[in-house]
């Protein structure tokens, strides 16, 4: 086979078109390319959803948080304290079994079960609670002079915000917001080793890494390809950040602007 | 009763992997600022690589490099006059008394080998980090005490001593406890690596029970096990954080940082 049918044939694996067994034996280094690289868009899938939609949750309890009503603050911190307080492994856990008590308990939400929406109200609600603490200390960093400029040319409630205050909080949490995006992404990988079973063996990039790992029992292949991989997709998330943020501070002069810093996190 | 002790497990890993990977990030630390060149691109990409990667694919890739790389040692040491080729197709294979642990071995050698090599693999990783963080903190030492020490007549060595390392720890602190909760948080991937954690533990008592296998039958009781794990790890990263907020009132008194107002 050449290496063009296994791409034909294992390119979409990981989403269920293509040849339905894994190779099995003479596993050839185009395999563990194809097969690991098509992993990789579970991993992305995982990584746009979650933090797209976890961005508006995030400044919603950013806002909560910082509100001066206890109603609205103490829910917003408990919130972030449990998720950020407790291993994403667990919670990967304790979220699959509730949704298979779920479904046996109501039968309705028999759809959470699969790892496709399961796993991903999980990261949602997890990078949500990480991003809100870093839009929490942007928003408590927003100059007073600029409030207080909103303030004199008589800018009040939702315009005040919108056109003041949310602009200088996303400038001034961009950087590490860049940040947890990237350590998101690395956290997808946890998704098939956490109770989500992967069904048909359709599994994200690591899956496959570890399989061929297993099958093999040569690490020393598998596991550089799936660096290669994140290491490119890395760069791809700091130059797409690195676009937004050069938008987010568009009006400064050149060395009045923050720099990315590629500071690439670690597991949660 | 194993499920108690699975808690010791994971704070017997805390333990000794919390300086383990001291050591190492030190160590990386020093290399990445030393004057020699290879060791010091040794010491860079230590700490850039272990970084740009999912840590999980470090932790399951550890396991297998490091007992294999173990057993080859081994295997040249002890069977120098093996012809056979060491990778056959699929399989890894060393002569018999090259096997780590010995095939012989009693069970609780084989656990505490695991246990070992898992410790060894943290330490690999959050050394990377723990480098990182302590690299930032000798730059953040202020130049000033440097250049007074070096006009005092003293040595690189006898700086980096006297002046640097003591200096140091204020600047890192922030880090440090920053990694020890990530450290914390980590600790359940040990399930991964093998050992009988208490994840593994959770999940095995959790499941159904049926009067059939055990004394006490009950239901899938999965859910509350981990339930449970989360108010543990919730206790105790909370309980580290005031633990290192009081640390960090102490250390930094009387320092001229923002922290340490008088």
């Amino acid at each position: 086979m050449s290496c063009w049918d296994t791409i034909q044939a294992y390119g979409l694996r990981s989403i269920g078109i293509g040849e339905r067994l894994l190779p099995r034996d003479d596993f050839t280094l185009c395999q563990q390319f194809t097969l690991i690289g098509s992993g990789m868009l579970w991993n992305i899938y995982f990584g746009i959803l979650a933090l797209v939609a976890g961005f508006f949750l995030a400044n919603a309890v950013a806002l909560a948080k910082a509100s001066a009503s206890p109603i609205l603050s103490k829910p917003a911190n408990l919130f972030i304290l449990v998720f950020r307080g407790s291993p994403l492994f667990i919670q990967f856990f304790l979220a699959y079994f509730l949704f298979l008590n779920l479904k046996q308990s109501t039968g309705t939400f028999s759809w959470l079960t699969n790892a496709a929406a399961g796993a991903l109200v999980v990261l949602f609600l997890n990078t949500a609670a990480y991003s809100a603490e870093i839009f929490y200390g942007a928003l408590r960093s927003v100059p007073r002079g600029e409030v207080e400029a909103a303030d004199a040319y008589g800018l009040t409630g939702w315009s005040k915000f919108r056109r003041v205050v949310w602009p200088t909080t996303l400038r001034l949490a961009w950087p590490a917001y860049t940040n947890e995006a990237i350590f998101l992404f690395h956290a997808t990988t946890l998704v098939f080793f956490a109770g989500f079973p992967a069904w048909q063996q359709r599994g994200d990039a690591l899956y496959y890494a570890s399989y061929f790992a297993d099958k093999t029992f040569n690490p020393f292949v598998p596991y550089p390809i799936l660096a290669m991989y994140f290491i490119l997709l890395t760069l791809v998330i700091i130059s797409i950040f690195g676009l937004i943020n050069r938008r987010l501070n568009r009006h400064l002069p050149q060395e009045a602007r923050r720099r990315l810093r590629f500071r690439p996190q670690i597991i949660r | 009763m194993a499920f108690y002790w699975s808690f010791g497990t994971v704070l017997i890993l805390l333990a000794i992997t919390a300086p383990a990977a001291l050591i190492f990030g030190f160590g990386g630390a020093v290399a990445a600022r030393s004057s020699v060149l290879p060791l010091r691109w040794f010491g860079r990409s230590y700490i850039a690589i272990v970084r740009g990667v999912p840590d999980i694919a470090f932790f399951l890739f550890f396991v297998i490099a490091l007992d294999q790389g173990f057993e080859w040692i081994r295997h040249q040491v002890l069977c120098p006059d093996w012809d056979q080729p060491i990778r056959q197709g699929n399989d890894f294979v060393v002569c018999q008394a090259a096997k780590l642990p010995l095939g012989s071995a009693p069970q609780w050698v084989h656990e505490i080998y695991g246990f070992a090599i898992a410790v060894l693999t943290f330490a690999i990783v959050f050394g990377a980090f723990a480098a990182n963080v302590l690299f930032g903190a000798m730059r953040a030492v202020p130049k000033a005490q440097v250049e007074t020490a070096a006009a005092y007549g003293m040595t690189r060595r006898q700086t980096f001593r006297q002046i640097v390392v003591p200096q140091m720890w204020v600047y890192a602190l922030p880090g440090l406890g920053n990694l020890w909760m990530v450290l914390i948080k980590a600790t359940p991937l040990l399930f991964l690596l093998g050992v009988e954690d208490i994840v593994y533990w959770a999940r095995e008592l959790g499941g159904a029970k049926t009067p059939r296998f055990t004394d006490y039958p009950h239901g899938d009781w999965r859910l509350w096990y981990f339930l449970a794990l989360l108010v543990f790890y919730l206790a105790f990263t909370r309980v580290s954080e005031i633990f290192l907020e009081r640390l960090m009132k102490r250390l930094t008194r009387g320092q001229a940082t923002m922290g340490g107002t008088v």
